[in-house]
C-alpha cells in the first residue's frame, strides 16, 4: 500500500475530465485542460517504468493497491497493479493515448467537445485495462473504452460509417460476451472464487483446473478474444470498422484496446490454462498463419484505399501475435508482448500519417494519388518510416517481436513459420508500394485538380509532435530492447509453467 | 376466517406492519376527496401532492426499514414479512413516484380527466407491495386481482384513443384467463392438500407454510403437479414469458406511456417477487420447477430479442425487449433454487432494470406526440443534437438496458450469469449470451437513431411529408427524475458499496 496511487491517478484523471465536460464544462477551458489529462497518463507510465525495478513486489505485481467497491464478498474488488507484462503495455497505451489526443485537439471535428469526451473516457479505461490485477476490472475498462469507439465511429466516421458502428459493435459484443463468460468459468472452476489474478494463481498452483475445463475455457477466450484481436475468419470488422473510424479511435482502438485480447491471452489464459493452451494451439497457430499472416496479407496487398490497407495490416500483424501465444512459452509471450508495444506504436503512426495524408489530397483512394513528396517530405519521411517499422526492419521495435516469436515457434511450428517468414515479404510488398504510389508517383489528376483548390503544405507542429512521439517510440525499443525485455522476461518466467521455461511445448503430444 | 380472528389482529398491532401499505391507500382516498373538493382550476395540485406524498412515504419506510416483523408472519399467516419483501415494498414506492412523475407530463397532452391515474396508480401500488409479502393463496390472488383490474382501467384510460381501447380489452381478456388458470391451480393444490387420503394434508392448505411441508412429504403427486404448473402459468402472464406474452407488444402500445412504464416496472418486478415466493413453496417439487422454468426462460429469450429486431414502434421494441429481461431474470430465478446469493442478484437487476427504463420511458413520454401509441423510431433523429440532455440520458438507459459496462444492467446481468453459473444452467447461459447479442442490435439501432446523423429523404415541391411530433420541453420534476436514474445508473455500474452488502452480495 502506498498513499498516492499513480496508477488510477493515470485512471481517473481523463476521467474525471471526461465527466466534468459531461456536466458542462466551458469549452476553451476543456480545451486546455485536455492537454494535461492526456499527457498524465503518459507522464504516470514513464513514471512507473523508471520506478519499476526498484518497487517491492508482489506475485510479480509491483504498485499493487486495493479499493473495496461493495462486491468483495464475491471476490471482485478494484485491484490494481503492474508486473513485467503489463508495465510495457500500460506505458504503451500512455504514449499513444498523448499522441491521439494530440492529434485529436488539432483536428477540426464538428462538436469537438464531445469528440474529446468520448475520447478521454476511452484513454481512462485503457489505462485501467492494463493496471488492473482483478480480471473482472480487466474486462470491466475495456468495455469502458470499447464503448465510446461505436458512437465516435458512427458520429464522426467516414464511408459506410452506420454499417461499419453496427457491424463492430455485434461482432464486438459477441467476442466481449464469449470471453466474460470464460472469465467467469475461470472464477468458478479453479475454485478460488475471485477475480484476483495473484489468488486465482495461487489456487490454479494449489490444485489446478481439470483438464476438460482447460480445454473449455480455452476454447471459449480464444475465440472471444480471438474476435476482439481479429482472428481469421472473424477479422472482417477491424478493416471496415477502422477504414471508417476517425484517426484518434484508429489509433487507440487498433494501437492500443486491440491488445486487450493478445494480454488477456498471456496474463491469463496461458499461465492458468496450460493444458487448455496446448490442446488448441495447433488450431490457433493454423488459423494465425494461414489465415492472418498469408490469406489477410494477400487481401491487403490488393487494397485500394490507404486506410483500410493499414487496417488488413494490422490484421495481418495479429496473425504473427496469435503464433507467439500458441508457442506456450516464455520466448514466445516475451516476443508477443515486445510485439504489441511496438505495433501499437507503428500502427498509430500509420494511422495518423494516413489522415494527415488525406487531408492533403482529400482521398484515400491510392490511384488518385501520387507525388506527394514534393509537397510534403517530412510527411513523406515519417510515413517511409513508419511503413518501415511496421515491416519489421531491424532498428525498430517490431523487428525483435517478430524475430522473438520466430524462434520461439521454430521448434513447435517448422513450417508455419516458414510461411509467416513470407509474410514479411508480403508487408513488404504493399507497405513499399502504398507508399511509393503516395508520394513517389507521378502526380495524378486527381490530384493537380486537389492542389488547384487548396495547396498541400508539409506536416505542422501540431501533427509532427504526437507523429514524433510514436516514432521515437519505436526507434528507441528498436535500438535498446532491454529497456523493456528484462521485465517482461522475469514476469512471465515467474508465473509461467515450468514446462513452458526451458523448451516450448511439443503440442503434436498433447 | 372469522370474526374473532379479525379482532384478535386488530387488538394486536400488526396493522403497524402493513402501515406504508396502508398509507398509501389513504393517500389515494385522499386525492380523490380533494378532486371533490377543490375547484376544477386547481386539480393541478393533485398529481404534485401524489408524488409529494408517495415521497414522504417512501422516506418513512426507509427510516423504518429494519422492521420488528422481518422473518414474521401476521394476520394469521397471511403476510410473512422477508428481507426481499422489504425491498420489493421500496421498489414499488420508487416505481410509483417515477410513473407518477411520467404521468404529469404525458396526461397534459390529453384531454382527459388526470387524477383518477394517481389514485388508481396508488392503489395498484398497494396490491403490489402486499404482493410481495404474501402467504396464503387468498391474499396471493386478492392482492394480484387488485392489481390486474387497476391495470384494466389504466390501459385503456385515453379512452378517445382507439388503440387504448384495444388495449385495454386484450389486457382484460388475457388476464382473465391468467386468473383463470391460476385460480384453478389454487384451487387443484387446496384440493389435494388437504385430502385426508394423504400425509401431512391440512386444513390450513392455503397456508405457503403448511403446503410446503405437504408438498414436501407427496413428492410425485400427478394433481399437485398440475396444480404447480398453472398457478406458475398465471404469474408467468404477469411476467411476460413465454408462452404467456402474446398480450405484451398490443397492451404495451395501447396503454399511454406512463401505464407502459408501470406495466414493465412494476407489474413484471411484482411477478418476479411472487415467483421467488413460489419457488421456495414448491421446493419439494424443485425438479418440476425447474423444468417449466427453464422451457420458458430459455423460450422467452429467444422470442423477446427475435421479436423485438424488426419493431419500429419503440413501444413494441421496449415490451419485447422487457420480455427477454424476463427471460433473463427467470435465470436467475432457477438458479436462486441453489445459490443463496442469486436472489441479491434478482434485486440488482430489477432495480437496474427500473432506473433504466424509468429513464427510457421519460424520454419516450418527451418526444412522442399527441397519439401516444405512435411512437417510431423515426421520430428520434438528431434527438442528441437537438435536446442534448434528453440524448445523453436516452443513451445511458438503453446502454444499461442492454448490459453494457460501466451501467448498473451490465452489474445487473453479471451477477446473475454468475449465479446461473455457479448453479450450473451452461444451456441457459448459452442462450442468454445468444440473446444478448442479438438485443444489441435493436438497442443500438434506437441509439443509433437518435445519435448518429441518418439520411433523409429530400422533400419535394409538392410533397406532403408526414409530420413528426414536436418533442415537449423537459420540465423540473421530470428533470429531476431523469438526471437522478442516469445518474444512478451509472453510479451503481462503478460502485455498488453498501447496497451489494445490503443486497447479500458480498
Amino acid at each position: 500500500m502506498q498513499s498516492f496511487d499513480i496508477l488510477l491517478f493515470a485512471i481517473v484523471s481523463p476521467l474525471a475530465l471526461a465527466l466534468a465536460m459531461a456536466l458542462g464544462l466551458p469549452q476553451a477551458l476543456a480545451k486546455k485542460l485536455a492537454y494535461v489529462a492526456f499527457a498524465i497518463p503518459a507522464l504516470a507510465g514513464l513514471c512507473v517504468w523508471y520506478r519499476f525495478g526498484e518497487a517491492p513486489t508482489e506475485g510479480t505485481y509491483a504498485f499493487l493497491n486495493t479499493y473495496d467497491t461493495g462486491l468483495d464478498g464475491l471476490g471482485i474488488k478494484l485491484t490494481l497493479g503492474l508486473n513485467g507484462i503489463s508495465l510495457p503495455l500500460f506505458v504503451m497505451a500512455g504514449i499513444v493515448g498523448l499522441a491521439a489526443g494530440l492529434y485529436a485537439l488539432q483536428s477540426v471535428a464538428e462538436r469537438l467537445n464531445t469528440y474529446l469526451m468520448l475520447l478521454l473516457i476511452m484513454q481512462g479505461g485503457l489505462m485501467g485495462v492494463f493496471a488492473s490485477v482483478d480480471i473482472f476490472y480487466f474486462y470491466f475498462f475495456h468495455e469502458l473504452a470499447l464503448i465510446p469507439t461505436f458512437i465516435m465511429v458512427g458520429i464522426w466516421g467516414g464511408r459506410d460509417r452506420n454499417y461499419a458502428a453496427m457491424k463492430m459493435t455485434i461482432y464486438l459484443t459477441v467476442g466481449a460476451m464469449l470471453s466474460l463468460i470464460g472469465l467467469i468459468a475461470i472464477y468458478y472452476k479453479s475454485g478460488a472464487q475471485t477475480f484476483d489474478m495473484i489468488a486465482l494463481r495461487e489456487a490454479g498452483l494449489a490444485q489446478g483446473l481439470s483438464t476438460v475445463a482447460q480445454n473449455n475455457i480455452f476454447g471459449l477466450l480464444m475465440f472471444g478474444f480471438g474476435i476482439l484481436v481479429s482472428l481469421w475468419p472473424l477479422h472482417t470488422w477491424a478493416p471496415l470498422g477502422y477504414g471508417a473510424a476517425p484517426s484518434s479511435v484508429a489509433m487507440l482502438h487498433a494501437g492500443v484496446l486491440k491488445k486487450f485480447g493478445l494480454y488477456g491471452l498471456i496474463q491469463i489464459a496461458l499461465p492458468l490454462l496450460p493444458q487448455g493452451a496446448a490442446h488448441w494451439a495447433t488450431i490457433l497457430a493454423t488459423l494465425a498463419v494461414i489465415g492472418n499472416v498469408l490469406i489477410v496479407g494477400i487481401v491487403t496487398i490488393a487494397q485500394r484505399d490507404l486506410k483500410q490497407l493499414v487496417g488488413y495490416s494490422s490484421v495481418m500483424h495479429m496473425g504473427y501475435a496469435f503464433l507467439g501465444v500458441a508457442c506456450i512459452s516464455v520466448v514466445g509471450a516475451g516476443g508477443v508482448v515486445f510485439m504489441m508495444v511496438a505495433h501499437g506504436l507503428s500502427v498509430a503512426l500509420l494511422f495518423l500519417l494516413s489522415t494527415s495524408i488525406y487531408h492533403r489530397t482529400q482521398t484515400f483512394d491510392l490511384d488518385e494519388m501520387g507525388g506527394l513528396v514534393k509537397h510534403a517530405p517530412v510527411l513523406s519521411a515519417f510515413f517511409v518510416a513508419g511503413t518501415l517499422a511496421s515491416i519489421g526492419l531491424p532498428g525498430f521495435a517490431n523487428f525483435w517481436g517478430e524475430l522473438t516469436i520466430f524462434v520461439a515457434a521454430w521448434k513447435a511450428f517448422p513450417i508455419l513459420t516458414v510461411i509467416s517468414i513470407l509474410g514479411v515479404v508480403i508487408s513488404a510488398i504493399y507497405g513499399l508500394r502504398a507508399a511509393a504510389r503516395v508520394f513517389f508517383g507521378p502526380q495524378t489528376e486527381a490530384f493537380d485538380k486537389v492542389l488547384a483548390e487548396k495547396p498541400a503544405g508539409d506536416l505542422t507542429w501540431a501533427e509532427k509532435i504526437p507523429a514524433l512521439l510514436l516514432l521515437a517510440g519505436l526507434l528507441l525499443l528498436g535500438v535498446w530492447p532491454k529497456a523493456m525485455s528484462p521485465a517482461i522476461n522475469a514476469s512471465i518466467s515467474e508465473i509461467y509453467p515450468a514446462a513452458a521455461q526451458v523448451v516450448p511445448v511439443d503440442v503434436a503430444h498433447n | 376466517m372469522t370474526t374473532e380472528l379479525l379482532q384478535q389482529a386488530a387488538a394486536s398491532n400488526q396493522w403497524i406492519a402493513i402501515a406504508p401499505e396502508l398509507l398509501v391507500g389513504c393517500l389515494a382516498l385522499l386525492l380523490l376527496i380533494f378532486e371533490i373538493v377543490l375547484p376544477k382550476a386547481r386539480h393541478d395540485v393533485i398529481p404534485t401532492l401524489a408524488i409529494l406524498g408517495l415521497l414522504g412515504i417512501i422516506g418513512g419506510f426507509i427510516v423504518n426499514y429494519d422492521t420488528p416483523f422481518l422473518d414474521q408472519e401476521t394476520f394469521n399467516g397471511l403476510l410473512k414479512h422477508t428481507g426481499t419483501g422489504q425491498f420489493m415494498r421500496l421498489f414499488f414506492l420508487f416505481a410509483a413516484t417515477g410513473v407518477c412523475v411520467l404521468g404529469t407530463v404525458a396526461l397534459k397532452r390529453q384531454a382527459m380527466s388526470k387524477v383518477e391515474f394517481f389514485s388508481i396508480t396508488l392503489v395498484v401500488t398497494g396490491a403490489m407491495m402486499l404482493l410481495a409479502q404474501v402467504n396464503h393463496f387468498v391474499m396471493l390472488f386478492v392482492a394480484l386481482e387488485t392489481v390486474t383490474v387497476g391495470f384494466y382501467i389504466l390501459v385503456s384510460y385515453t379512452r378517445t384513443n382507439p388503440l387504448s381501447l384495444e388495449a385495454g380489452l386484450k389486457y382484460l381478456i388475457m388476464g382473465a384467463l391468467s386468473s383463470g388458470l391460476l385460480l384453478f391451480g389454487i384451487v387443484l393444490l387446496y384440493g389435494v392438500a388437504g385430502n385426508a387420503a394423504f400425509a401431512m394434508h391440512t386444513a390450513n392448505s392455503m397456508h405457503f407454510g403448511e403446503l410446503r411441508a405437504f408438498l414436501y412429504e407427496n413428492p410425485d403427486n400427478l394433481l399437485a403437479s398440475i396444480g404447480i404448473v398453472l398457478v406458475i402459468s398465471g404469474v408467468a402472464f404477469k411476467i411476460g414469458a413465454v408462452p404467456f406474452q402474446i398480450w405484451i407488444s398490443d397492451v404495451y402500445q395501447g396503454a399511454p406511456t406512463p401505464v407502459t412504464a408501470f406495466l414493465a416496472i412494476g407489474s413484471k418486478a411484482a411477478g418476479f417477487a411472487l415467483l421467488l415466493i413460489l419457488v421456495s413453496v414448491f421446493d419439494g417439487y424443485q425438479s418440476l420447477v425447474i423444468k417449466v422454468l427453464s422451457v420458458m426462460a430459455m423460450a422467452t429469450i429467444i422470442f423477446g430479442n427475435v421479436a423485438a429486431l424488426t419493431q419500429h414502434n419503440v413501444k413494441r421494441l421496449i415490451g419485447l425487449s422487457g420480455v427477454s429481461h424476463a427471460g433473463y431474470l427467470m435465470i436467475g430465478v432457477i438458479a436462486a433454487i441453489s445459490v443463496p446469493y442469486a436472489v441479491g442478484a434478482i434485486c440488482f437487476y430489477l432495480l437496474a432494470y427500473m432506473l433504466a427504463s424509468s429513464v427510457v420511458f421519460g424520454v419516450m413520454t418527451h418526444v412522442s406526440g399527441d397519439d401516444d401509441a405512435d411512437q417510431d423510431l423515426d421520430h428520434y433523429t438528431d434527438l442528441a443534437k437537438t435536446h442534448p440532455f434528453l440524448g445523453a440520458v436516452l443513451g445511458v438507459g438503453l446502454g444499461s438496458l442492454a448490459g453494457i459496462p460501466p451501467l448498473a444492467g451490465f452489474m445487473g446481468k453479471l451477477l446473475v450469469f454468475m449465479a446461473a453459473f455457479e448453479a450450473g444452467l451452461y444451456p441457459l447461459l448459452g442462450v442468454a449470451i445468444l440473446g444478448v447479442v442479438l438485443s444489441i442490435y435493436y438497442y443500438f439501432g434506437w441509439i443509433k437513431a437518435a445519435f448518429f446523423p441518418q439520411w433523409r429523404p429530400p422533400v419535394f415541391e409538392g410533397d406532403d411529408p408526414i409530420p413528426e411530433p414536436a418533442r415537449q420541453a423537459v420540465g423540473t420534476s421530470a428533470r429531476v427524475l431523469l438526471a437522478t436514474a442516469a445518474l444512478a445508473t451509472v453510479l451503481l455500474g462503478f460502485y455498488q458499496g453498501p447496497l451489494g452488502q445490503w443486497l447479500g452480495l458480498s
